[in-house]
């Protein structure tokens, strides 16, 4: 591959990474936390099974802290790199060019955030369990950054399952981008759901 | 009509590539059926403005003058297009009339779209006949795939869909969508085919097709339709295929 360029590979693998593990790992989240809705005790339990899976370290790093460093710090890059071009052609498309992007550095800012309040102070000795996330959601501030954060985050995500189809060439005749648009649509309201349901349980 | 009927251009105007830009009124006497360049011709014809006072002409790009040449392409009230098919009549006034911003101003509304010819000799835009010797016809293509082909063959690298591109600019190389659907035309034909990989291998550089960011503003300017987007996709799929095939097998060469 000497004549091809190393930007192609770092795009796909960026393209890639969204999906697996990033956005598998992202439902699974959303999933784990839903469990606050049937009370604090089937949170923790839930909780303490995948804070205490075997390798847990590993796990973290290279389905989760790896992957996200280098798709959010290539991620940046695309956005900064782009010129959105306002108003014309006025189109679905061309609107969440900028939302995809505007909602990727949304979603970084707020997964460091997050990290900070959540794994990190539980390195630092904090137990984690339901009150870690109460406590943090308790303020309507931080609570509607929750929401917002994770909005941003699915629909970057969701939006994302559209790209990655074309990127890989799975979806290339318009109608098969249409069905795929609507497709992703569907992923962002039902993961949200979740998301929003599991977050509104803390409170 | 009233005899003295007059159209009102803005013009967008800049000396050289280096110096700032600037807007200039015109008043032209109206004609029925005129275009945006028959208004220009009479700004050169008298080049007076609107406050009376003598200027430069304008100066812009044109050729063929029925949107088949792409050279006269211009921002007409905010929308980049073909200036010999933007019809008077059909704007509202003042005309407001731009160079395309993406591409190097040479002077007013003429633009410098090398960039353009350049990518199209990197991705090895045509079919290699030349040789020493009668090679005799080709293969024959099948119909379908002709229709096909000939929407692609219609681009005139017009560098429209590079100026409503949002990854096509100062801090990107992203190629944009012309080139890389010559790629898709190229490949698709029974000779050009037989040079499909290098064409590939030059997608897959810098400023290639993994630099599209799909806002999809492209397949909706293109003057001609071409299924810009589509042929995207379908660039897409293949240096994948391409990109596993080099690294994992051994006959793709010669396939």
């Amino acid at each position: 591959m000497s004549k091809q360029d190393s930007s192609f590979l770092i795009r796909r693998i960026h393209s890639l990474l969204g999906v697996i593990p990033l956005g598998v790992f992202l439902v699974q989240h959303l999933v784990v936390n839903h469990f606050a809705t049937r009370g604090e005790e089937a949170f923790n339990q839930a909780a303490g099974f995948m804070g205490n899976l075997p390798f847990v370290i590993f796990l973290e790093v290279f389905v989760i802290y790896v992957p996200i460093l280098f798709h959010g710090i290539y991620g940046i890059y695309i956005a900064f790199t782009a010129q959105y071009k306002y108003g014309y052609p006025s189109t679905y498309r061309n609107i969440s060019f900028l939302l995809q992007r505007v909602t990727g550095v949304l979603s970084f800012i707020f997964i460091a955030i997050h990290v900070y309040q959540t794994r990190v102070q539980v390195f630092m000795g904090a137990d984690l369990d339901f009150d870690l996330v109460a406590d943090i959601v308790e303020n309507p501030l931080w609570l509607v950054f929750y929401i917002v954060g994770i909005l941003a985050t699915v629909y970057h995500f969701a939006n994302g399952l559209w790209s990655f189809a074309i990127t890989w060439g799975i979806t290339q005749s318009d109608r098969s981008q249409r069905i795929m648009g609507y497709v992703s649509l569907l992923v962002f309201v039902i993961v949200s759901f979740i998301g929003i349901q599991a977050i509104l349980a803390f409170i | 009509m009233a005899e003295n009927k007059s159209i009102k251009l803005s013009v967008k105007r800049q000396e050289n590539p280096e110096s700032s830009p600037y807007w200039e009124d015109f008043e032209v006497p109206y004609r029925e059926n005129m275009n945006v360049i028959s208004a220009l011709m009479e700004v050169q014809r008298n080049p007076v403005n609107a406050k009376g006072e003598k200027t430069t002409p304008v100066t812009w790009d044109m050729s063929c003058l029925e949107e088949v040449c792409g050279a006269c392409s211009m921002v007409i009230n905010g929308t980049a297009r073909q200036s010999c098919t933007a019809l008077i009549d059909q704007f509202e006034q003042p005309i407001k009339l731009e160079p395309m911003s993406t591409f190097p101003i040479v002077k007013d509304l003429q633009i410098d779209r090398s960039f353009m010819f350049d990518s199209l000799k990197r991705v090895q835009a045509w079919v290699p006949i030349d040789g020493t010797y009668d090679l005799g016809p080709g293969p024959r293509m099948p119909e379908k795939k002709r229709q096909t082909a000939y929407e692609l063959s219609k681009c005139m690298t017009c560098g429209v869909c590079l100026e409503v591109c949002p990854n096509v600019n100062d801090k990107s190389k992203f190629m944009g969508a012309a080139a890389v659907s010559q790629v898709r035309l190229f490949n698709l034909h029974p000779t050009g085919s037989m040079n499909k990989n290098e064409r590939l291998d030059a997608l897959m550089g810098v400023g290639g097709v993994s630099e599209c960011g799909m806002a999809q503003n492209c397949v909706k300017a293109c003057p001609q339709g071409i299924p810009l987007t589509t042929s995207i996709a379908a660039m897409q799929r293949e240096t994948t295929f391409h990109a596993f095939k080099s690294f994992f097998g051994s006959d793709h060469q010669v396939d």
